[in-house]
């Protein structure tokens, strides 16, 4: 593990030594910052409903951005065949950038707590929803970082690797907003691969296992094809 | 340690339709630096690649220090340093930064990683560019760099795939000097498309071309393979065309071509080649005496190990 940890603490200091961290933070808080802000003076709400609310559709576009370098750079600079053979295993790589990615990601939610202090400043914080409602935000941006990390180990191109994890992460948001369409007997099923279903919950603070054991697996899911994926040059 | 440190089994690699590598045998003992030459395409990189565990091979095996490189490959991995073609490092790094990530991916304990910085970086003359982002770095120190890295964690094997190439006169023979220097006490594999490199560097050769091993030997070995000499001659033969002393030359015994070419006024020039080990110089005197040429220069000179990779390589490629 001392090896992606290693890997993640390189990657982390290569975002902040290069515009995109930057750009894609500030994006993010740009378009956070309105819609809360938004809601705060128009509709004169004091809470994080309305930016919570818009984290699964925000959350499939930055994320994808965030995540496609991670591996599609090093592909394509050739350093990848560098840091694969080194002794470390595959899987390890793999982790170390996902945790990278966390980071970043971890960063540009806690920049948005200040919403949070604005609010408490304002009137009373409801605790629950606003705690479950970053630890969804976590888990689910978590999820579509590990589809991203996946997508920058199928190409050597970052914006091919962005198109595919935002179409993946944006059909998995989308599965939600399908359902009125949808025939009933599919609707359970388009409900449970939704990422927006269980985001919904978490962010009433209503924590329930197996919505957390959802984002897991698909976590889970997306790094170990991403590591078949790096492995897949040794195919015969 | 195993005696052979790198065994390599009717390799094939296969890329969609290209054969990069096709049913490659050799050995690699402990201590040898083996240079594996070959044109551009040949098919050394991607060998390097699988002894590296970059790739799996199509077909055959390859073992390094004992280990399989697809069954065992981070043991193999262990015993290895590998600078690969282009040193593509991280350019966002400073060299001591990137050597102290190379340590730490290799698991060195960080008293030793220190010490061994310290060492190598003074080794490969880096101390002054230590603080230097890689990314602004020359090529001869990135190239460096790339070496310093390979060789941190004092590895028994060395992979160098092209270690000089793009590099200046210079750079090339401190490069060499530092790759002879460690070959006194590792396996080194070095690829060049260049002759003059592994003559100067190397103690044993391979030829690849096409994919396919078409020699393997020390220097003197390759060219004693390929036998026969050269000869130059130049003689002024007065009342007779140049057509006609050939016709006298190529009727001597051994002779197997023998080619005008352009030389002083008023005199013949010819390169002849033997096939066979024969000096050949009394009988071309004794050809000249008899005939009434003057002769002005007769020189004999061996095979060159340039002569041997040319027809090696050349020969494959007609035939492909
Ligand atoms: N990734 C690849 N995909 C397809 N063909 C490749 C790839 N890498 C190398 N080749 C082909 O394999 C052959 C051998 O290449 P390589 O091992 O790089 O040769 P060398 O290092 O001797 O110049 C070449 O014909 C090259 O075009
Ligand atoms: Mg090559």
């Amino acid at each position: 593990m001392n090896a992606a940890l290693t890997i993640a603490k390189r990657e982390i200091r290569t975002y902040f030594n290069s515009p995109i961290a930057y750009i894609v933070l500030t994006v993010f808080l740009l378009l956070a910052g309105y819609l809360f802000f938004g809601s705060l003076f128009i509709e004169r709400q004091a809470d994080l409903r309305s930016y919570f609310n818009l984290m699964p559709l925000l959350l499939a576009f930055i994320v994808p951005a965030m995540a496609m370098r991670l591996i599609a750079e090093e592909k394509g600079s050739g350093s990848l065949e560098m840091l694969i053979t080194m002794p470390v295993p595959d899987w390890q790589v793999i982790v170390g950038k996902f945790l990278a990615g966390m980071a970043l990601l971890a960063v540009m939610v806690g920049l948005t707590l200040c919403y949070a202090a604005t609010v408490m400043a304002v009137g009373p914080l409801d605790k629950g929803p606003a705690i479950g409602g970053y630890l969804g935000v976590l888990l689910m941006g978590g999820t579509y970082m590990a589809i991203g990390v996946m997508a920058s180990t199928f190409t050597r191109n970052q914006i091919v690797a962005f198109i595919i994890a935002f179409a993946i992460s944006f059909a998995l948001y989308l599965f939600y907003r399908l359902l009125p369409f949808t025939p009933e007997s599919l609707r359970p099923v388009l409900s449970y691969l939704s990422v927006e279903s269980h985001f919904e919950a978490i962010s009433k603070g209503v924590i329930d296992s197996r919505d957390i054991i959802y984002y897991l697996s698909v976590m889970v899911v997306s790094l170990v094809i991403a590591t078949v994926s790096l492995e897949s040059r040794k195919w015969k | 340690m195993p005696e052979l440190m790198i065994q390599v089994e009717n390799l094939t690699k296969v890329y969609g339709a290209t054969r990069a590598v096709d049913d490659v045998s050799f050995n690699v003992r402990k201590g040898e630096v083996l240079g594996f030459l070959g044109p551009n395409g040949a098919g050394k990189s991607t060998t390097m690649k699988v002894l590296t565990c970059y790739l799996a091979p199509t077909g055959g095996r390859a073992k390094v220090a004992g280990f399989d490189v697809f069954d065992d490959s981070l043991e193999v991995r262990k015993h290895l340093g590998y600078l690969p073609e282009d040193t593509p490092l991280y350019k966002d790094m400073t060299v001591l930064e990137y050597l102290q990530f190379a340590a730490a991916m290799r698991g060195m304990a960080s008293d030793r990683s220190a010490k061994r910085i310290k060492e190598i970086g003074g080794r490969c003359g880096l101390h002054e560019v230590a603080g230097k982002l890689v990314g602004e770095l020359s090529r001869g120190y990135r190239q460096r760099a790339g070496l310093a890295q390979a060789m941190l964690d004092d590895p028994d094997i060395l992979i160098l795939d092209e270690p000089t190439s793009g590099l200046d006169p210079n750079q090339i023979v401190e490069i060499r000097q530092l790759i002879k220097e460690v070959g006194k006490e590792k396996t080194v594999i070095l690829s060049t498309h260049i002759l003059p490199e592994v003559q100067a560097t190397c103690s044993r050769i391979l030829i690849i071309s096409s994919g396919k091993l078409v020699a393997d030997g020390t220097p003197d070995e390759l060219r004693a393979r390929e036998r026969g000499s050269r000869y130059r001659l130049v003689m002024e033969a007065s009342g007779t065309t140049a057509e006609a002393v050939k016709a006298r030359l190529v009727g001597i015994k051994g002779v197997s071509r023998c080619e005008p070419v352009r030389g002083e006024d008023g005199a013949h020039s010819f390169t002849l080649d033997a096939a066979g080990d024969e000096d050949l110089r009394k009988v071309l005197f004794r050809a000249a005496v008899d005939n009434k040429w003057t002769l002005l220069e007769l020189h004999r000179e061996a095979v060159s190990l340039e002569t041997v990779f040319r027809n090696l390589t050349t020969r494959e490629e007609v035939k492909s």
